[in-house]
């Protein structure tokens, strides 16, 4: 079982009261980008073995958006944090580097 | 004006529970800045209610507020006084980027009461009601079966449930069941 907790309204919930909302931090490309990276924008997805980050929406609750980092293969959450940020803040990135070290997704590690 | 009517008027069951639909209530959306203190006076003057905080229920009587989200409540006045207390609201924000609307209409109401009604509550929702983790003047919204619902507790043993009022009967059934005579499993007892 997926527990997720809320950091909007600080709700400690199961999976099922969420709605998950993709990948986390994807860069968008748009008009004057490449054709490859609009491809790799709409259709290359990280889909990895461990560490992973993702948005998660309160859908059933206070109904925010929020980033999550998470295990997909243990269900382990290194943290919840805000939806209003580019990257993993510092305190996420060290909470999966006590449990994974030597971690990476994407750029960020 | 039209006369208004709750959902199910008079729906009531009797099993390890009652189940009964609590009647016309006025229900106002209220959103905008929780941290504006102009926000909390206007509350107080149409409620009689403080400013609940995060997941918190402020009830007086017919009144209440509720805290949905950051930037949300759910106001609780009696029926008739809906739209007083919405031009009330309106002017006191004034110019704010806030919102109040009247979803009394929206919504349908349920009280479950008794000594299982945590139980009955616990086996529709993914929420722990155990009276460690669930007491007076908590709410918690999340989801009964396959829609959301916020509860919230208005005495010893007794639970007000508010959900959409299209799927009112749908919620009196979940109810229902879950309140079956025989139904007991004991987990809280
Ligand atoms: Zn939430």
């Amino acid at each position: 079982m997926l527990i997720l907790e809320c950091p909007c309204c600080g709700v400690k919930g199961e999976e099922t009261e969420f709605h998950g909302g993709g990948e986390a931090h994807i860069r968008r490309f748009g008009p004057g980008s490449s054709d490859e990276a609009f491809h790799d924008y709409l259709f290359a997805k990280e889909n990895p073995r461990g560490v992973h980050f993702e948005r998660w929406r309160h859908v059933n609750g206070c109904g925010k958006w929020f980033h999550v980092a998470r295990c997909t293969q243990t269900l382990e959450v290194f943290g919840s944090y805000s939806a209003q940020t580019t990257e993993p803040p510092q305190d996420i990135k060290d909470a999966i580097t006590a449990k994974r070290p030597g971690w990476r997704w994407r750029e960020f590690a | 004006m039209s006369e208004a009517k709750t959902a199910l008027p008079g729906a009531l069951f009797d099993g390890i529970a009652v189940i009964e639909e609590a009647g016309l209530q006025g229900m106002i959306t209220l959103r905008g800045d929780l941290g504006d203190k102009a926000l909390a006076s206007a509350l107080h003057d149409v409620t009689g209610c403080a400013l609940p905080g995060p997941r918190e229920v402020a009830l007086a009587g017919e009144k209440g507020a509720a805290w949905m989200s950051p930037d949300e409540l759910l106001v609780m006045v009696p029926h008739g006084e809906t739209a007083a207390a919405v031009a009330t609201l309106d002017a006191r924000l004034g110019e704010r980027h806030a919102l109040a609307a009247d979803v009394s209409d929206a919504r349908v109401v349920f009280d479950i009461r008794g000594a299982y009604a945590r139980e009955v509550l616990g086996k529709l929702m993914p929420v722990d009601f155990s009276a460690d983790a669930f007491g007076p003047g908590q709410i918690r919204r999340s989801r009964m079966a396959q829609v959301p619902a916020a509860v919230w507790m208005t005495g010893e043993d007794a639970f007000r449930v508010v959900c959409f009022r299209s799927v009112a009967q749908y919620v009196f059934d979940l109810l229902k069941t879950a309140a079956s005579e025989g139904g007991e499993v004991g987990l809280y007892a």
